[in-house]
Parts: C-alpha cells; sequence; structure tokens
C-alpha cells in the first residue's frame, strides 16, 4: 500500500470545509503548538464562542478578513499510516477552475454536503467534477449531522440522491459518513451520536483506501522525454541518456520501444537513476533511460512500448474546462502542453457544453469562465495521446495564451463523462 | 511481475527531479538559491540527481546578509567546490552602501534581502530561480504554486495565480519578468530530515548539538555572535543546543537539544510540537501576515 495519499476537499461556502480539514489536523495530532495557539489567539479576539479550527487552514489575510477561501491551499499531515497531501478548494468564486485543479492529482475527492441542505447544485457540480477528471474515490461527506440530531433517515435520503445522480457519472467508489466536523464526530474518532453507521471514520477511510495503481500494470510504457542529458566531458564524451519521469507502465532493460514522432524501434539499454541502474522503472519515478541505437531523440519525444504505444495525430476530441475570463471562441490559437511537449493548436470546432449539474449537453457557441464543453483540436505537429480515461498522464494537457503565458483551460482528451458527455 | 511500491520519499523526490528537469529544458537561465541551509541542501541534491551523470547545468545563487553563521558559509564553499558549480553571491551590504536599503532598528537583514535577491536576479537576467520553500511552513505558502509567476517588480499576486493541474507547469514569461520554481513544496520538515538520514546528506554542524553561549530574548535562545549581543539584563550561559533553520544569525535562535546525529535530530522533529518557524524565527512573528506581505514584495 502505498505510503501518500492525496486528496481534493470540494464543498460550498459555509458546508463546514475548514473545519473539517482543521479537526483532521487536530485530532490526528498534526497541528504544532504554536498554530494552535494562534487560531485560539485569533478566535479569541474575533469573539467567537469555540476555538474555531477554520483558521488553520485560512491563509491569506483577506480571506481571513472576509471568513472565505481564495485559492487552492495545500495541506499536510501524517498519521503512522501514511502521509496525507490535502487540496483545500474553495467552493465559491473560480469555484470549478479550482476544483478541477484540485482534482487533477488527486487519489481521493472528499465532497461535503450540509445535512441540513442536502445534495444541492454545487454538490452535482463537485461530484460531477471528480468524474470528469477521473478521481478514483469519491466520500460523500454529510456534515453538520449534530443539526438533524443526527437522524439515520435524514442521512440515507441525501445518500441516496448522492448515489441516484452518481449512478449517471461512472463515479467508480462511494463511500458516505455521516459527521459533524465542528465536535468531531466520525472524522478521527468514532462518534456516539451514530450507532446506527456502521462504516469507517474518515481517517480510518483514508488510511486504508488502495490507491490506484491498475494504470501501471495495464498499459505499456509511456515515457515522455523531458531533457536529454549529455556531459560531454573527458571521463563521458558519449554518454546520452534521456531523462524523464516514467507516466504509465514499467520499463527495464531489453524492453523493445519505439520512439514518437519518428517511429523509429530500438531497445532500451539501460535504466539509469544517479543511484544506479534499476532492474525495473514503474510509473512515477524518474529515471534517465539509454538506448541500443543512436537515433534522434529530443525533449517532447516520447518512448513508448513498441507493441503497446499511444496514438499519434494532430487532431483530437476533448474535454476542456475553460479558465478565462474571456470566453473561447472557435478558431482560437493557443499553445497545448502535453507531457512535456508543447505545440501550436488551433481549437477548430465547439461541439457542444456541459452543464455539471444536470448532465445536460447544449449548443456551444463560445466557453465562458468555468465552462465544460467538448472541442475538436488541431496541433502544428503530432502529439502522443491517449483517452484520459484510459490514462491520465497521457490523457491531460493545458491550454496556454501565448500573448498573456495564462493557462486558460485544463483539457482531457476524449469523452471523459462516457455516454454522457 | 509484483509491481514495485514506492515510499512517500521516493515520490517526492521523483516529484522533485520532475520540476527540475523542466526548469532546465524550459528556461534559458535558471539558478538555484541556496543558503547553506537545510532545504536547500536538499534542493541540491536533487538537482545532482536530476542532471547526472552530467554536472547541474546551472549556478547557486546565495543572497548573503552579511549575517552568517561562520559553519554554514564554510559549508556553503566546501559544498560548491565539491559540485564544480559557480555561485554567485548578492550581498545585502553591497544594498547597505549604496543606499538602495537602510538597516532597520534591532538590525534584522532579513526584511532587506528583497531588494539584493530582486537585483541579483536581474543583473544576471535569471529566469526562473529555485527556491527551497514548502507549503507547510507557513500559511501563505500554503498557497503557492510549484511555478509561481513573478512580474516585473518581482511581486508575487495571491489572488491571481495560474491554475496548476496534474504535473503540467506553465514556465511562460516575458522578458523582465521571471519565475520562482519550488521543487520542496510538498515536503514537509519531517520528509526533509527522513531524507537527509536516509541519503546521508551532510548539513552544517550548527544542526546538530553543540555548546554555545547562548542568551534568552522573547522566549528565543540567541547565540552571541558579532551580530547577536546581549543588551543589559540578558544572562548569558553555556548551553547545549542546535539550530532548526539557519537565517540572519541575528534573528535566528537556537533550541536546547541534545540530538547530536541525523537519526537523533530525525527522532526529535518527528515529536516536536513547534514548526520550525515558529520556534526560532523573529522575523516571522513580527505579525500574524508577516510572511504574506514579505513574499508579495518578492521574498523568497
Amino acid at each position: 500500500m502505498s505510503g501518500l495519499l492525496r486528496f481534493a476537499t470540494a464543498g460550498s461556502v459555509d458546508d463546514g470545509k475548514s473545519t473539517l480539514i482543521g479537526r483532521l489536523l487536530y485530532d490526528s495530532k498534526s497541528v504544532f503548538a504554536d498554530q494552535l495557539e494562534a487560531v485560539e489567539k485569533t478566535s479569541a479576539d474575533r469573539g467567537d464562542d469555540y476555538t474555531n479550527l477554520a483558521l488553520l487552514t485560512d491563509g491569506l489575510r483577506a480571506e481571513r478578513e472576509q471568513g472565505i477561501t481564495i485559492d487552492v491551499a495545500y495541506r499536510y499531515f501524517a498519521t503512522p499510516a501514511r502521509t496525507f497531501i490535502v487540496a483545500d478548494t474553495p467552493g465559491h468564486v473560480q469555484y470549478t477552475r479550482n476544483m478541477v485543479t484540485g482534482a487533477s492529482t488527486a487519489d481521493v475527492a472528499l465532497v461535503l454536503v450540509d445535512a441540513r441542505k442536502g445534495v444541492i447544485e454545487q454538490t452535482r457540480r463537485h461530484a460531477s467534477l471528480s468524474a470528469l477528471l477521473r478521481v478514483p474515490h469519491v466520500v460523500l461527506a454529510v456534515n453538520k449531522m449534530d443539526l438533524v440530531d443526527f437522524d439515520e433517515a435524514v442521512f440515507d435520503g441525501i445518500v441516496k440522491d448522492f448515489r441516484d445522480f452518481a449512478a449517471k457519472l461512472n463515479l467508480p467508489h462511494v463511500v458516505a459518513i455521516p459527521m459533524a466536523a465542528l465536535q468531531g464526530d466520525n472524522i478521527v474518532n468514532r462518534s456516539e451520536s451514530t450507532p446506527w453507521y456502521d462504516g469507517p471514520t474518515l481517517l480510518d477511510f483514508l488510511e486504508n483506501v488502495p490507491v490506484d495503481t491498475d494504470h501501471i500494470g495495464t498499459l505499456g510504457a509511456r515515457f515522455p522525454v523531458q531533457y536529454v542529458i549529455r556531459p560531454m566531458s573527458v571521463e563521458l564524451p558519449d554518454y546520452r541518456g534521456y531523462a524523464g519521469t516514467l507516466a504509465t507502465g514499467m520499463l527495464k532493460a531489453g524492453d523493445e520501444v519505439v520512439v514518437l514522432p519518428s517511429g523509429r524501434r530500438t531497445t532500451v539499454s539501460a535504466v539509469e537513476t544517479a543511484d544506479g541502474p534499476l532492474d525495473l522503472a514503474v510509473a512515477r519515478q524518474a529515471v534517465t533511460v539509454r538506448l541500443t541505437d543512436e537515433v534522434d531523440v529530443s525533449r517532447g519525444d516520447m518512448i513508448a512500448a513498441a507493441d503497446d504505444a499511444p496514438r499519434s495525430t494532430q487532431e483530437l476530441e476533448a474535454t476542456i474546462c475553460w479558465m478565462a475570463d474571456a470566453p473561447l471562441v472557435p478558431g482560437r490559437r493557443l499553445l497545448m502542453k502535453h507531457t512535456t511537449r508543447t505545440v501550436k493548436a488551433i481549437v477548430s470546432a465547439l461541439l457542444d457544453t456541459l452543464d455539471v449539474t444536470n448532465l445536460e449537453s447544449g449548443d456551444a457557441t463560445q466557453l465562458g469562465l468555468n465552462d465544460i464543453g467538448r472541442v475538436t483540436i488541431r496541433t502544428s505537429s503530432p502529439v502522443f495521446v491517449d483517452d484520459y480515461n484510459v490514462d491520465r498522464a497521457t490523457g491531460a494537457f493545458v491550454l496556454i495564451d501565448e500573448a498573456t503565458g495564462a493557462t486558460v483551460a485544463a483539457g482531457m482528451v476524449g469523452s471523459t463523462l462516457g455516454g454522457n458527455a | 511481475m509484483s509491481v514495485m511500491e514506492l515510499s512517500q520519499l521516493d515520490l517526492l523526490e521523483a516529484e522533485g527531479i520532475h520540476v527540475m528537469r523542466e526548469v532546465a529544458a524550459e528556461f534559458e537561465r535558471p539558478a538555484l538559491l541556496f543558503s547553506g541551509g537545510k532545504d536547500s541542501i536538499v534542493m541540491v541534491k536533487l538537482a545532482e540527481k536530476a542532471f547526472w551523470p552530467g554536472k547541474i547545468p546551472f549556478p547557486l545563487v546565495h543572497v548573503d546578509t552579511g549575517h552568517n553563521f561562520e559553519e554554514v558559509l564554510a559549508f556553503r564553499d566546501r559544498r560548491v567546490a565539491e559540485l564544480g558549480a559557480r555561485l554567485v553571491v548578492g550581498l545585502v551590504q553591497d544594498d547597505i552602501d549604496a543606499g538602495r536599503v537602510h538597516e532597520i532598528p534591532g538590525g534584522l537583514r532579513n526584511p532587506l534581502q528583497t531588494t539584493t535577491l530582486l537585483r541579483t536576479i536581474e543583473e544576471n537576467r535569471f529566469d526562473a530561480v529555485f527556491g527551497g520553500a514548502r507549503r507547510d511552513e507557513e500559511k501563505a505558502r500554503a498557497k503557492e504554486r510549484f511555478f509561481s509567476f513573478r512580474d516585473a517588480f518581482g511581486q508575487w499576486d495571491p489572488k491571481n495565480q495560474r491554475p496548476e493541474l496534474w504535473n503540467l507547469y506553465n514556465g511562460k514569461h516575458n522578458p523582465g519578468e521571471h519565475i520562482r520554481v519550488f521543487p520542496l513544496s510538498n515536503w514537509t520538515e519531517l520528509d526533509i530530515w527522513r531524507y537527509i538520514v536516509r541519503e546521508e546528506i551532510a548539513i552544517p554542524s550548527i544542526y546538530y548539538a553543540h555548546e554555545r553561549e547562548v542568551f534568552e530574548r522573547d522566549g528565543m535562545l540567541l547565540g552571541v555572535t558579532a551580530v547577536s549581543q546581549p543588551k543589559p539584563g540578558e544572562t548569558v550561559t553555556t548551553r547545549t543546543v542546535r539550530y532548526r533553520t539557519v537565517g540572519d544569525a541575528s534573528c535566528t535562535g537556537a533550541v536546547a537539544s541534545p540530538a547530536a546525529t541525523p537519526a537523533e535530530v530525525l527522532a526529535e522533529v518527528a515529536v516536536t510540537r513547534l514548526t520550525e518557524r515558529g520556534a526560532t524565527r523573529a522575523d516571522d512573528r513580527a505579525s500574524e501576515a508577516a510572511m504574506e506581505d514579505r513574499k508579495k514584495e518578492g521574498y523568497f
């Protein structure tokens, strides 16, 4: 089991998300004494009735003044079982952009619901975005159960609503937990107020959920070349190694590979690191690959399993989330960064838009800020892609405005919500 | 075939190496901020690994307050020589002498570093600058990207950051602007120590327990040096201490500790109840938003 779990939180304003994370940090004893002291002092200064654990996660002055969260913030805590990286994504302004950002690297998405309000539009949005980004596991955190007297029927009703919606989404694994973050019920410690609930506490779940490593074994190797190492020194006049992070699959000396875009076939002669050669490299390892033949390989090329390579294409259909204020219109020219390859791209057509709150698709003449839609993209030179549904690493890209340098869209190759998009 | 599981340190190391290679490939004039502190030493280790068997393809930069621990300066020079790297030093004293900044009451020089850092970046036309900051250090840093855009004035605009998705980093910038890059973003203090132990990385001796003449001020133990002298009423005693961070010697406090080896420090860090900045950095105590303000102006 991997020792590192990344999870993203999503909720609306006032769902108690910051309190929940603060509670997780506090009850798992991950809060330092001076941090707690600072929070206690601020709470007292503001006249709060209780120590406001939400203050543990509110970072910037403007946020504390307004009692809101502006940007994705990252938190760290560890238990003896695992280390956790939390992407805390705010639920209001820029919610889609922030949630998509947080979810892009998450193993688990935590969707918060206020037990008094149940499943609302924001909840459906968060569920859809989790599905869109292919987050492997979703936790439905039904918070503020204390305000509905820990009523099992209320919880069951919310869970049913959520599962009805999730069924349309291809959401792989959903677990629902009743909790009250303010007092800590079912966060780290099992609540005495929910005797009818026999599932895991939130921390139990996070410590034990398997991290999805299926893709390591099922797809051929994909190794985007980042950097060519050529010391050209007296000791190593002819050394040439291709440095990069193995995106998918496994790679070892002797493997037959194809180099894209040239299509040249060759064999891996060694997979090395500064600590010595590896018998086998697995996805996410940063390594240096050496090849048997002298072939022309540079940054942005991909070394892939000869019998199972990604497709090389200059036209692709993708689902994108638009993140810029000025709307996207067909014909727009942008840069596309996909793995280590950056190419010029034209959004040649908008196919449709997706309303993530009800999964209805609509006609697209333009995509506005936080809109999600399917597009066709043409590129100036080939990119080596898999559908995002099959491989998050080689199915993901960003679009960049060449003039301003801004990242304006997150893209996923293919129709990631399956038949519903 | 059984699939090898990567440990959390393996994953953090791989992520840091990935980020460094992206920068070396996409930028023309990167540089790495190297203070001789443990985080920047770990960063240099990652750079060594990332470009092995080649040399680190960018210079190391030290913004020198003049308020140094001697051991740290000696360590810096030794490490640079070992690596065969180029060292660029920006002296805060030069900016004081030129009248660009003025000494502030109390003698703290950390706040003055920003001017020197930005001048050094500008003079050398660096377009990417690696820093060893970690998101677990401080609240404002928790919102920092791996690739953090800085305008022509070196300023950070926390409300207008580029979304950073997957491991796709956007380094686009115009001439005069630059990107601060934080390869250790996801590391915690504990991870740093675990890595130092695992990789047997040498760090300056003041990180380990030693006897030192110290006096107490604002609940911190300050060493007696040229730049930190006791005021009347502050008593000097010899204690067994170590440093958790090494910065401006006039404001960096020591902690009483018997931990004399990497493993002993690791054990101590694992159970500690104070953040390293809260315990020993007077500059971060100035106000609750101290770091946020300094970052916006272009601080590390």
